[in-house]
């Protein structure tokens, strides 16, 4: 066939659902359902005050008592629910929390009762009179106090030990990323509805499917009884991934009570209700020569994860094994099992934790040598994948370095610790590099193609923020040869044909090459309708000669002889086409990770020990950019999200209880405009052809994973001060 | 939320009725249904003073300004006479708080605002504050942005208030309006340390209502301003502050005003720093050595530690600012 011009993939299109959402008609998950006669009743949950016991009494009189209250669920009035197994969901090792089945507290804030009743007020306030008495546990919290548990996840590559030993530089550092949590601005939400033992849930989640899954097994029930719907995603990180137990309390709270229920988790209840990026301690040692080419690195982890699952994420250890010529690496990842809430992936998983302690290590290297640390990084720029042994699909960091240098202006940069000053501050830059997993996974989208010449597509993938309505718009316009206004992109509900989770940077190159799948079925049926109508402009035509632009099948050499799909179907008795897109990425013979380089300038008020980020650039090797409107944004809002990592994002947990102490956004804080100025992306031109049909490597995760250790290395260069320890604050300054 | 019952006040009188049996005043309720919505306040009647007369900014004697207490703060801010008068109120409270925030909250409120300690507003935690006699969760918790100045054994929380910290400086007076009539109280006095009585915090009788914030004339010229030192750089408390004001005559300093925020159980006037300032001559010598004597008396906990340092290191940039505009 021949290839279809590009016109709107590639253009800065502004999102097709901006109009919906800055008029708040884009409904959300809390937004379904509105109260009334016939609408829901309100649920929320009640979280326990200890860290670790049990509960030994519970009086729920004053609560029952309030006008409008229908019913307190706890673990002493609650049905046994199945809890049948979940294999193939995002459920972890262990044993997920059962809401309301024992009497067992594994953390604080852990839900252990819900109060249901009509109005959201009557809920509220009754929740805050149930009593809870406890046989308190001695609780640990504290990754620093606490052993590993369980076995170590190792690599090994040569002889670390022995390379070390003989190398002519050795370093070896210590860095604790904090705790982070993902604090989307959309609080999570449920609504769910009962009809006999079939189950409605509007949801905020990356997944729909996951939700089902998980309901499914709780419950007992056959996945195919429960529709997830979830058409808006208002912010998820990662935290909208995995099935949090509020679910299994919103779907038992309507199935008690007899009443569709509403549940919204509060913004304090976000701390334990769901997930959140744990932090770490992370000792790095490496060997280098004197030109400082590495000779080995050892990585040993000691990561959070709670006492009834074990969380534990692969991405923390693949840029210790494949980012730089490494002959001898070591790593050991130990889980520490605490009275904690599970973590989950957050915004560049394990990535973005690991690359601030190696991105840090390069540049203390390259401080310590003489060397810059561009050249340190290119000196060890491997030619191959060295953890595979297989080849690279692409690997455009060098050009990443290149491009960022020149338009950052690093070549004017006195490599002096401490050597620039205005005024009060000290002024210094600093860079890293990110990279991140090109991952992709099958799945299906519904093509239709109608008489009067628009389309819709469907698909059950979710857009928590990247803009997945606008992209597959763009994807399928092009593929079918339609104006943008006349493709329709529909999402978020497990009725549609089944898409992969929206998460790990896979939906632009899976989905889109779904979707663009169908379309090109579609396209290719009307082709063949045409050629083979006698009646046709196009009759006798070669197919693979058709192109179809603006809704109109023309020769790609003749532009004249052709017609539109409107004509075509209605001559031909036709309502619509339709095709399923589907595509399965093969077994790939390379290594494919996206990269980028991120440059930082910070201002350090020399005294005061206030640091703010100036301008930041993050040059991007994500392979083809579908929406570059939309790619900006997540550059950008990913440098947001890692300004927050290295300068302000820190959970405090007050380890005598367990409590989380600022789990509030007045209290955990997050970047606000006026910490976010200059901030640019640039994307190096290409495609990755093995990736997948579009060429895309994907890109909302690459863009923050170096973000932090820029950071860092800038106000090291700012100030001479090497802080190991993230959120780097005033007091780490002064 | 606890239920309460809300009345509106038409007029002073009517509110300081409904006040003497019992009702709290609310004006912008951009700290109280915040507080209500925590349980932390459980108000059994709420009087809504909104719509008393208390919104004018008037000047008198001698270039003085009185502040009617339902001015809001972004009104008080973009005022002219408080800009040219007084550039440290107008500075503190445009480093206050959001925009919206501005907009909804008064100057009677902001002083009334309670601490951002965050054991003190989560009632599972244990405080003096809110339940006296519980112990403080704090002393032993986490206590980064707590206060170093005025503690005591009860309650180490801070004053929040960065426009309250400009009226210690200037030495401004509270103009009050009570069931036995009007009184008033020097700044200094209206706000309380906690002592053994941390739940006290203003100097108020029942049913008292504040009408005006009064700023006393200076000689002038006067130079002031308002240095806000914090994490991010909008939308959140102060960890030091310092706010100044300067008259220098001659070459030589006549009159100096100085007090901290972010660092003290109430806002923290410094009258060492201004006595070492009172008949210098400005220098960036003289500003080390003023400051030198900021966190005197300081008993810092574990993680407020920095504090004791960065508040000298406040004071003294505030008052290199301020002096070398002078």
């Amino acid at each position: 066939m021949s290839p279809q011009p590009q016109a709107a993939v590639g253009a800065p299109l502004s999102r097709v659902d901006g109009r919906l959402k800055v008029t708040g008609r884009a409904k959300y998950a809390a937004d379904h359902k509105p109260d009334g006669p016939d609408g829901v009743v309100h649920a929320v949950v009640v979280d326990s005050g200890i860290a670790r016991g049990r509960i030994t009494g519970i009086d729920t009189g004053a609560a029952e008592a309030e006008p409008g209250v229908l019913k307190v669920i706890h673990h002493r009035n609650a049905p046994t629910l199945p809890y049948g197994p979940n294999p193939g969901s995002l459920n972890l090792p262990g044993q997920r929390l059962r809401v309301f089945q024992d009497d067992q507290v594994h953390f604080h804030g852990q839900p252990v009762a819900v109060v249901v009743a009509t109005t959201l007020e009557a809920a509220q306030h009754a929740a805050s009179l149930v009593k809870l008495d406890y046989a308190v546990e001695p609780s640990e919290t504290d990754l620093a106090e606490a052993p590993a548990t369980g076995d170590p996840v190792t690599y090994t590559r040569g002889d670390a030990e022995a390379a070390l030993q003989s190398a002519d530089v050795r370093l070896e550092m210590t860095y604790r990323p904090a705790r982070n949590h993902h604090n989307a601005m959309e609080l999570h939400a449920t609504v769910a509805q009962w009809d006999g033992d079939r189950l409605t849930l509007w949801d905020k989640t990356q997944w729909v499917q996951s939700p089902r899954a998980e309901l499914a097994a709780n419950f007992g029930i056959p996945a195919a009884n429960i529709r997830v719907v979830s058409p808006f995603v208002g912010g998820a990180f990662g935290n909208a991934a995995r099935a949090w137990p509020h679910l299994t309390v919103a779907a038992l709270a309507a199935r008690e009570t007899g009443h569709p229920v509403k549940l919204v988790l509060t913004r304090r209840q976000l701390y334990s209700g769901v997930g959140y990026r744990p932090a770490y301690e992370y000792k790095v040692r490496l060997g280098s020569d004197r030109r400082g080419q590495l000779s080995a690195m050892t990585h040993e982890l000691r990561g959070e994860t709670s006492r009834y699952e074990r969380f534990s994420e692969r991405g923390v250890l693949a840029p210790g094994q494949m980012l730089y010529t490494t002959p001898h690496v070591s790593q050991t990842y130990r889980t520490v099992a605490l009275d904690v809430n599970t973590p989950t992936p957050m915004r560049g998983p394990g990535y973005s934790t690991a690359a601030f302690p190696i991105e840090s290590a390069m540049d203390e290297l390259a401080h310590e040598l003489g060397i810059d640390p561009i050249e340190l990084r290119r000196r060890n720029e491997p030619e191959n994948d060295q953890a595979s042994g297989r080849p690279f699909s692409t690997r455009r960091l060098r050009e990443c370095y290149t491009v960022g240098a020149r338009e950052f202006g690093w070549s004017r940069r006195d490599p002096r610790p401490r050597s620039t000053r205005d005024g009060d501050r000290l002024i210094g830059t600093g860079m890293a590099t990110a990279v991140y997993d090109t991952l992709r996974a099958p799945g299906q989208a519904g093509v239709r193609l109608d008489a009067d010449g628009t389309a819709v597509i469907e698909s059950s993938t979710s857009d928590m923020g990247p803009g997945t309505y606008t992209s597959m718009t763009q994807v399928a316009a092009d593929a079918l040869g339609l104006t943008v206004r006349n493709v329709t992109f529909r999402l978020g509900d497990t009725n549609m044909p089944t898409a992969p989770l929206h998460g790990g940077s896979l939906t632009m190159a899976s989905v889109g090459s779904i979707v663009q799948d169908g379309c090109d079925k579609v396209r290719q049926q009307a082709i063949r309708l045409a050629v083979e109508d006698e009646d046709s402009p196009l009759s006798g035509a070669d197919p693979d000669t058709v192109v179809v632009r603006g809704g109109r099948l023309h020769l790609k050499d003749d532009p004249a002889r052709g017609e539109t799909y409107r004509r075509l179907l209605a001559r031909n008795d036709l309502t619509r086409l339709e095709a399923m897109g589907s595509w399965t990425p093969g077994q790939s013979r390379s290594s494919m990770y996206a990269y980028g380089a991120v440059f930082a300038e910070v201002a350090v008020d020399a005294r005061l020990g206030l640091v703010r980020v100036r301008r930041m650039l993050g040059v991007f090797d994500a392979g083809r950019i579908i929406s570059p409107k939309l790619a900006d944004s997540q550059a950008i809002g990913a440098m947001v999200g890692g300004i927050g990592m290295a300068l302000l994002e820190h959970t405090v947990t007050d380890h005598r209880d367990g409590r989380i102490v600022n789990a509030n956004l007045a209290d955990y804080l997050v970047p606000v405009n006026a910490d976010v100025t200059g901030l640019k992306a640039i994307y190096v031109e290409g495609r990755d052809d093995e990736a997948d049909p579009l060429g895309v490597k994907g890109l909302g995760e690459v863009v923050v994973v170096g973000v932090a250790p820029a950071i860092a290395n800038a106000v090291f260069h700012a100030t001479g001060r090497r802080v190991r320890d993230l959120p780097i604050t005033a007091e780490s300054l002064l | 939320m606890y239920p309460f019952s809300f009345v509106t006040a038409p007029s002073t009188r009517e509110a300081l009725a409904a006040g003497r049996r019992g009702g709290r005043y609310i004006a912008g309720g951009t700290t109280l249904v915040d507080l209500m919505r925590e349980t932390v306040e459980r108000p059994g009647t709420l009087v809504d003073i909104s719509r008393l007369p208390l919104r004018d900014i008037t000047v008198i004697e001698r270039g003085g300004l009185r502040i009617g207490a339902l001015v809001t703060m972004s009104d008080a801010a973009a005022h002219r006479k408080v800009r040219t008068l007084y550039p440290v109120v107008a500075q503190a409270l445009e480093l206050s708080a959001s925009a919206q925030l501005r907009n909804m909250a008064t100057i009677g409120g902001n002083i009334m605002q309670r601490t951002r300690c965050t054991y003190f507003r989560d009632v599972t935690a244990t405080c003096n504050k809110r339940e006296p006699g519980t112990g403080c969760a704090a002393q032993e918790g986490f206590h980064r942005t707590h206060a170093i100045l005025g503690t005591s054994e009860e309650c180490v929380a801070t004053h929040p208030s960065d426009v309250a910290v400009a009226f210690a400086a200037l030495e401004a007076r509270v103009h009050l309006l009570g069931p036995d009539g009007q009184r008033t109280v020097p700044f200094a006095d209206f706000l309380l340390r906690p002592g053994d009585t941390p739940n006290r915090e203003q100097a108020l009788h029942q049913g008292e209502l504040i009408t005006a914030v009064e700023v006393p004339a200076y000689p002038r010229p006067l130079r002031s301003g308002y240095l806000k030192v914090r994490d991010r750089q909008s939308y959140e408390f102060a960890l030091t502050s310092a706010a100044v004001a300067l008259h220098v005559r001659g070459g030589v300093i006549r009159e100096a005003k100085v007090a901290a925020g972010g660092v003290g159980t109430v806002p923290w006037k410094l009258p060492a720093v201004e006595e070492a300032l009172i008949g210098e001559r400005p220098s960036e010598r003289l500003w080390a050595r003023a400051a030198g004597s900021a966190a005197d008396g300081a008993r810092p906990l574990t993680h407020n530690r920095f504090k004791v340092e960065l508040l000298q290191r406040t004071v003294e940039r505030q008052l290199r600012i301020v002096g070398d505009s002078t």
